[in-house]
């Protein structure tokens, strides 16, 4: 299982705009390249990204071979309430990894 | 006394012209041949899937990206949208594409109300020197981009494996 980094303001004001940054370690093996023998290494990559807050899709990425490995992503949501965010990480074969991380809104 | 000098004096000032001409047409030609703003159809075909028949404006939209990268394995790129993200006028999708990876894609992302702020990074592979296009379309079904050239020294995808 791959590692995920989350990092997610642990207290916020009801309706500030906070910056969510995430990192999957993975390699995104975009399927062009070759091993030492010549033969091409088979595509594996993550193809989606959600982020889930209280059971609301807040933000959501299409991701293609040409995103960096261990892909990164920061975007901003607003804070609306206490509660969980859920971010689940979805690759070609339709395996998913998720993490969650908690926030409380005052 | 004042003949002798001449004949050097002007071949000297001859070859100096001769010189900097050389000069000018070596130079000048490397310069032209660069296709500057020539898009590959690949990029173009990606765009137009995404804006149809759409006008596509410059503006609003800010592309942050180095312009000389080291390494083409991660760069990182931020995508900012001038938006005030309300329910009525809102940054719905953000798109970027590259010109000479093996696909012009590299990510989308779906925003909506909720998010605040339209502003998203990342990091990305450039395989090659070339110009990086971000896409953004708004909730009134305007789309707005901006463009940055980016140089790369490493490119992705060639590096050895180990």
């Amino acid at each position: 299982m791959a590692r995920a980094l989350i990092n997610v303001p642990r207290k916020a004001r009801r309706g500030e705009i906070i910056e969510i940054k995430t990192l999957l370690s993975h390699p995104m093996e975009t399927g062009y390249r070759r091993d030492n023998m010549g033969n091409l290494i088979s595509r594996d990559i993550i193809s989606r990204f959600v982020c889930v807050y209280n059971g609301t899709e807040v933000f959501q990425a299409d991701l293609f071979p040409a995103v960096a490995a261990n892909p990164f992503l920061s975007f901003f949501t607003v804070a609306t309430e206490s509660g969980t965010f859920e971010f689940r990480w979805t690759d070609d074969h339709g395996n998913t990894q998720t993490a969650q991380a908690n926030i409380e809104v005052a | 006394m004042d003949i002798i000098p001449h004949p050097t004096a002007t071949r000297r000032i001859f070859l100096t012209g001769v010189g900097s001409l050389v000069g000018a047409f070596g130079v000048a030609p490397t310069l032209v041949l660069r296709p500057a703003t020539a898009t590959p159809s690949a990029m173009a075909a990606a765009i137009r899937e995404v804006v149809g028949e759409a006008a596509l404006h410059q503006g609003r939209v800010k592309l942050d990206i180095p312009p000389l990268v080291e390494n083409g394995n991660t760069v990182s790129v931020t995508v900012s949208i001038d938006s005030p993200m309300s329910e009525l006028d809102h940054v719905k999708s953000i798109h970027i594409f590259n010109e000479k990876n093996p696909q012009p894609n590299v990510t989308i992302f779906h925003l909506n109300p909720r998010a605040g702020r339209a502003r998203i990074s990342t990091r990305i592979r450039l395989a090659d020197s070339q110009k990086v296009v971000a896409i953004a379309r708004l909730s009134d079904e305007t789309f707005w981009y901006d463009s940055a050239d980016v140089m790369v020294t490493l490119a992705a995808c060639l590096e050895d494996l180990r």
